[in-house]
């Protein structure tokens, strides 16, 4: 049997033998005695020991940084993205609000507007220095930061015009609201929207299972197992102490492996159900209601100088489509528990949170309410008192508008903390195991060494 | 071609002196003398205004053309249906506009509405009720005039609404009380003369769906169109510098222009639209009512009521009208 490989290797390349050919003829010719397969299993168990523990720390390492990621980093941004988006659709509501009160704008009025423009310029900037290189949300920031000066530059000019009291300066607030409606909003949306893909990208490898860890634990397991089946063929010991020390760690880092994970998962995915969808869906009710109230305003600006293509209102059209996303019904009268507050109900997964939604609800309701006897003064011809329905003091929309904000608002805390305490949870589950396991894989590969080395002592 | 000679014979009749105006108005006088003797005077129009079928009052033997389309009822002061009802009500109530400077526009730092438009709806409710006449004045927009006068919830519409024969099918108009027509508004120191080819390769602004877009749509002079939903938002593309030139009527041109001391209308108005007073179809005897005030709106020469609304809101930025358009009766 031994004259079979020597013959072989002299026949192919006499006198021109690689270092890798010589190698491969000590092991087989290692392999042919007992001592010498023992070495070969102990230095592949030793081996694959070891694999385990590096894929385990290198995958777990990588699903705990996106967890960080999306914790830290992704979700705030998303955050950030959101109220850029808030930011922006504020100004313009407070704006075309100012408007409406006449020549002199009120204070508040006008430090609230200064305070949305000045959030969305400094989280722009703030965006801008976190942005990992992503072309998507790259480009909106630009337009964004191109196009808000603009937007500023025709308010303001809107203002100097109503304070003459000339009525260009009510053309020049549709503008301001056109290029809002048309470019600056869609824009802050497509930077939410990419940032909010980030999140969701994020989520999905800090959740996906760590599978080259897992095939490797298997296997080491596996070949531990038969080594020790091996031994106890050959010499009637049931335990060889040291494969056994090697297989306990082992299977000790695949179980924390699948449980941590396990656990991780979980946890994240709580954090996705029940705080970052009803996030999302949250702030895109606030936009919605945003953008209601400052058709109903521009309604009062514009004065029906803006229709649609079927005569009606271009402004009133907008708010009842509006009404229809936040609360579903028709617009006009009652809402329904559909559109986005419906979706955020169901969403809300404590009482808390069904709580606050609900309370915007009939917030909702009420300003629906309000809105038709506005409307219904104002298509009388009694100007005065629509617009004392929309601004004044006695139970206007204004007031309803601002509980519904409100509302949802808290749900958006709410949700935030709730997010929060299950992405950290989650975050906690896969805590010390990169370094639990590679510790653990030294350990065993330490004990598969020596469990060998205790059999091989035998032979000499 | 005939559209501009049109043009220039409404031009001549709006700045015709005042004297003619005075000679017309002494003709319509004297053709009504019958028409107010009595109720079995055989007048024309006598019979048709008050009998029974006061629903198909508006002269239905003359077929409505651009040419006839600004003739209207003679004026009478008798007391009918509508004028009563009003009376009655102790209220007129007026639909008017509140976005356009100098016509009918809500000042932001006062709440009240004035221009042109007011001053003459007030005239004509003082007219009817006497001196402190209690005037609820409606803020319809543009689509609503039609709707909101059949509907009788406004007595009639001030608002610079021009006649034309599509609209007479719906509503009843009194005579004409301003002669309006399209006309070019551009910055003063621009080269654009008039509608002509000086609009060549500018960019010019019109409301959508307005006569200057149809006008532009037929002869555009090689301009490129911009529409935008209302007339005043082209004056926001044009300080932008996003138009150069402006196709409106004159009346908005002027309160565009009244806003903007950098900007003045250009050449003459090209196309031919009368203003008057809107009505429910059926209130013939308010028409008649209207135009009576109309010919004492419009009497009194230089030191009319016409001439002095005229001087208050508009000459400013739209001079050298002399008088108002002498009214053209049907009947």
């Amino acid at each position: 049997m031994s004259s079979v490989p020597t013959s072989s290797v002299s026949a192919s390349a006499p006198g021109r033998r690689t270092a890798w050919a010589d190698g491969l003829d000590e092991l087989r010719a290692a392999a042919t005695t007992e001592p010498g397969r023992l070495r070969v299993i102990g230095a592949v168990l030793a081996l694959l020991v070891l694999v385990f523990g590096a894929a385990t720390a290198w995958q777990v390492a990588d699903r705990a940084a996106a967890a960080d990621d999306v914790v830290e980093r992704s979700q705030p941004l998303s955050a950030d993205a959101a109220s850029i988006y808030r930011s922006l659709a504020d100004a313009d509501t407070t704006a075309a609000g100012g408007f409406l009160s006449g020549g002199e704008e009120s204070r508040a009025t006008r430090q609230r507007y200064a305070a949305d423009i000045a959030t969305a310029s400094q989280l722009l900037v703030k965006a801008s220095a976190n942005t990992r290189g992503s072309d998507a949300a790259g480009r909106q920031m630009a337009k964004l930061n191109s196009l808000l000066p603009r937007y500023t530059g025709l308010v303001e000019t809107a203002r100097t015009n109503n304070r003459q009291g000339l009525p260009l300066g009510g053309a020049y607030l549709r503008y301001a609201n056109d290029q809002m409606r048309k470019e600056l909003l869609p824009a802050a949306r497509a930077l939410y929207d990419a940032e909010t893909e980030r999140l969701a990208a994020d989520y999905d490898s800090a959740k996906a299972w760590p599978w080259w860890a897992l095939a490797a634990g298997v296997l080491a397991i596996g070949v531990l197992g038969w080594a020790q089946r091996r031994h106890f063929r050959r010499t009637n010991r049931v335990f060889n102490q040291g494969l056994l020390a090697a297989t306990a760690a082992s299977v000790a880092v695949l179980l924390w492996l699948v449980v941590g994970h396990a656990v991780a998962r979980a946890g994240l995915s709580d954090s996705y159900d029940q705080g970052a969808r009803s996030l999302r869906v949250l702030n895109e009710a606030r936009i919605d209601a945003l953008q209601a109230r400052g058709d109903e305003n521009l309604t009062l600006v514009a004065r029906g100088a803006v229709l649609t293509s079927d005569q009606q209102d271009f402004y009133e059209v907008g708010f009842r489509s509006g009404m229809r996303d936040l609360a579903a019904g028709d617009g006009r009268g009652r809402a329904a528990e559909g559109g986005r507050l419906g979706e955020a109900l169901a969403l809300a997964d404590d009482e808390a949170g069904r709580e606050a939604v609900r309370d915007a609800l009939a917030q909702v309701r009420q300003w629906q309410e309000r809105h038709a006897e506005a409307r219904a003064a104002d298509d009388r011809g009694d100007y005065d008192q629509a617009l004392a329905k929309v601004i004044g003091s006695d139970r206007p929309t204004r007031e309803s508008f601002d509980r519904v904000d409100a509302a949802l608002q808290r749900a958006l805390v709410h949700e935030q903390e709730e997010f929060r305490s299950a992405a950290d949870g989650g975050r906690g589950a896969l805590g010390g195991l990169a370094v639990g396991a590679a510790v653990l894989a030294v350990v065993a590969a330490a004990g598969a060494v020596l469990g060998i080395g205790r059999r091989l002592s035998e032979y000499r | 071609m005939r559209m501009r000679a049109r043009a220039l014979v409404n031009l001549r009749a709006a700045l015709a002196p005042v004297a003619a105006g005075v000679c017309v108005m002494a003709a319509a006088a004297a053709v009504l003398v019958p028409t107010l003797g009595g109720d079995g005077a055989p007048g024309p129009a006598a019979p048709r205004a008050y009998g029974p079928g006061a629903a198909h009052a508006a002269p239905a033997a003359a077929k409505c053309t651009p040419r006839n389309a600004a003739e209207s009822l003679r004026p009478s002061s008798d007391d009918g249906a509508a004028v009563k009802r009003i009376k009655e009500k102790g209220q007129l109530v007026v639909g008017v506009d509140q976005n356009t400077y100098r016509w009918g526009y809500r000042n932001p730092n006062t709440g009240k509405l004035e221009g042109f438009d007011i001053d003459l709806a007030r005239a004509i409710a003082e007219d009817i009720l006497g001196p402190d006449a209690k005037v609820v004045f409606q803020a319809v927009p543009t689509n609503q005039r039609v709707p909101a006068l059949q509907k009788r919830t406004v007595d009639m519409v001030v608002r610079t609404m021009t006649i034309n024969c599509a609209r007479k099918e719906q509503v009843a108009f009194s005579t004409a009380y301003f002669q309006a027509g399209q006309q070019v508004l551009a910055p003063k120191k621009s080269k654009i003369e008039a509608f002509d080819d000086s609009l060549r390769g500018k960019r010019v602004c019109t409301a959508a769906g307005s006569t200057g877009e149809s006008e532009l749509a037929a002869r555009s002079h090689g301009a490129k169109v911009l529409t935008v939903p209302n007339q005043l938002d082209c004056l926001v593309r044009l300080q932008l510098g996003e138009a150069d030139a402006v196709v409106t009527d004159n009346a908005l041109g002027a309160a565009q222009a009244a806003q903007d001391p950098a900007v003045e209308l250009k050449g003459e108005p090209f196309t031919d639209e009368p203003y008057g007073v809107a009505m429910n179809k059926d209130d013939t005897d308010l028409v008649r009512r209207v135009n009576k005030v109309l010919d004492d709106y419009r009497g009194g020469g230089a030191d009319s009521a016409w001439m002095r609304a005229y001087r208050t809101w508009l000459k400013a930025d739209l001079p050298g009208i002399s008088g108002p358009p002498s009214p053209e009766y049907g009947d």
